[in-house]
């Protein structure tokens, strides 16, 4: 039981004054994804198939290499914002901090992973 | 806190059948959540039925010539009953409705009546609306001005005023907020589509000074962009109005505040 009036609970911690740069950043990267997306389904699509040598020098080339960079970037960058919205929708307290903590760790994770794999692609193609 | 299933102590029971009115041949039945928290069980649904030939054509008409004639204890919020009040919002039919404009014959077969969802209930069809109305009174629904009011009057262009459509029509019945899935999972912090609907009036009236002092109490991941644009409070709203889109245009004029 808490003695608290129904306007302290309405104000609650008062406005955290943010907000509208994370609103923003989704519709900028929603926008990219709109041109990224295709141009990585059409990169993917010519890559599907090739054989492991000319697959690794098809990604070493600079188009394909930074499609997929970006729409890897973009999109991970995306799913961590778009991912906090609907923890913060559905869990509450620590849970909510940790699964917003999990996913940020995820995403990075999965930019890092893909960065360093097109990364190594292009650098055997130099090598060779 | 997102709940999926009902607590054990919501979960709803067979309720009483009451008799059907002697000699009726136009028999509708109604089918009406109780609760009454006096005596500490389950809410129930009880049966009543309706002889539409010697009813009003609007539900409201019905839970009234219920509660006069077949059982007073029957508890509901009604006064105008023509849809300007916004007391006897409900949910007819699966849907939110002020019960004083949806008519029974809108109503395939059984008319299923509870109270809005989601919300603590008070008795019977009467939600608490106590969180609701706060948030409504926080967001300062009244016209703020630093400039020393005119001796006559706040002067308005007609332009200005046609903004304001839409908009001030609301009569606070609650249909849209608890219509709202982010509001039913986050209500506590979310101002939810009436009160930012109400806050967007004062917004975007000319004659207010306190825009950004406005903005800047809405600018938060819970109390404005809690709203996903799910439209359902547009969908539901009994008068017509609109408020996602007031949602829509807050965060319009918050992106350009920065861009």
């Amino acid at each position: 039981m808490r003695y608290i009036t129904p306007r302290k609970a309405a104000a609650g911690l008062g406005a955290a004054h943010s907000g509208t740069q994370h609103h923003w950043a989704m519709t900028v990267s929603a926008c990219a994804l709109i041109l990224l997306t295709p141009a990585f389904l059409m990169v993917i699509g010519t890559a599907i198939g090739l054989p492991r040598d000319a697959l690794v020098g098809y990604f070493g080339r600079p188009y394909p290499g930074l499609v997929t960079a970006l729409f890897v970037i973009v999109g991970m960058i995306h799913f961590i914002k778009g991912t906090r919205i609907m923890i913060e929708d559905y869990l509450q307290g620590t849970a909510r901090k940790g699964a917003i903590i999990i996913s940020i760790i995820f995403g990075w994770g999965v930019i890092a992973a893909a960065v360093f794999a097109l990364a190594k692609m292009a650098f055997i193609n130099i090598a060779i | 806190m997102v709940q999926f299933t009902l607590p054990k102590n919501s979960q709803i029971r067979v309720g009483k059948t009451w008799p059907k009115p002697e000699g009726a041949t136009n028999l509708r039945k109604f089918k009406i959540y109780r609760w009454d928290p006096d005596t500490g069980e389950n809410p129930r649904l009880d049966t009543y039925f309706i002889d539409l030939d010697k009813c009003g054509p609007m539900v409201l008409d019905a839970l009234i010539k219920i509660k006069n004639e077949i059982d007073p204890t029957l508890s509901f919020r009604r006064s105008c009953r023509e849809g300007i009040c916004g007391s006897c919002a409900m949910v007819i039919d699966g849907g939110n409705r002020l019960a004083c404009i949806f008519g029974i014959d809108e109503v395939a077969g059984d008319v299923a009546i509870y109270p809005l969802p989601h919300m603590p209930v008070v008795k019977d069809l009467i939600p608490d609306l106590t969180h609701f109305y706060a948030q409504h009174a926080s967001v300062n629904p009244y016209l703020q001005t630093k400039t020393p009011t005119p001796g006559k009057e706040w002067k308005q262009s007609i332009e200005d005023r046609k903004k304001l459509d839409g908009l001030y029509e609301c009569i606070l019945c609650a249909s849209c907020s608890t219509a709202c899935p982010s509001y039913w999972w986050n209500g506590d912090r979310y101002l939810g589509p009436a009160a930012l609907l109400h806050a967007y009036r004062w917004i975007i009236d000319s004659r207010d000074e306190a825009t950004g002092e406005r903005l800047d109490e809405l600018e938060d991941p819970f109390k404005l962009y809690r709203c996903h644009t799910i439209m359902n409070c547009t969908n539901t709203c009994p008068k017509g109005l609109n408020p996602a889109k007031a949602i829509a245009s807050i965060k319009h004029m918050m992106v350009d505040r920065v861009v």
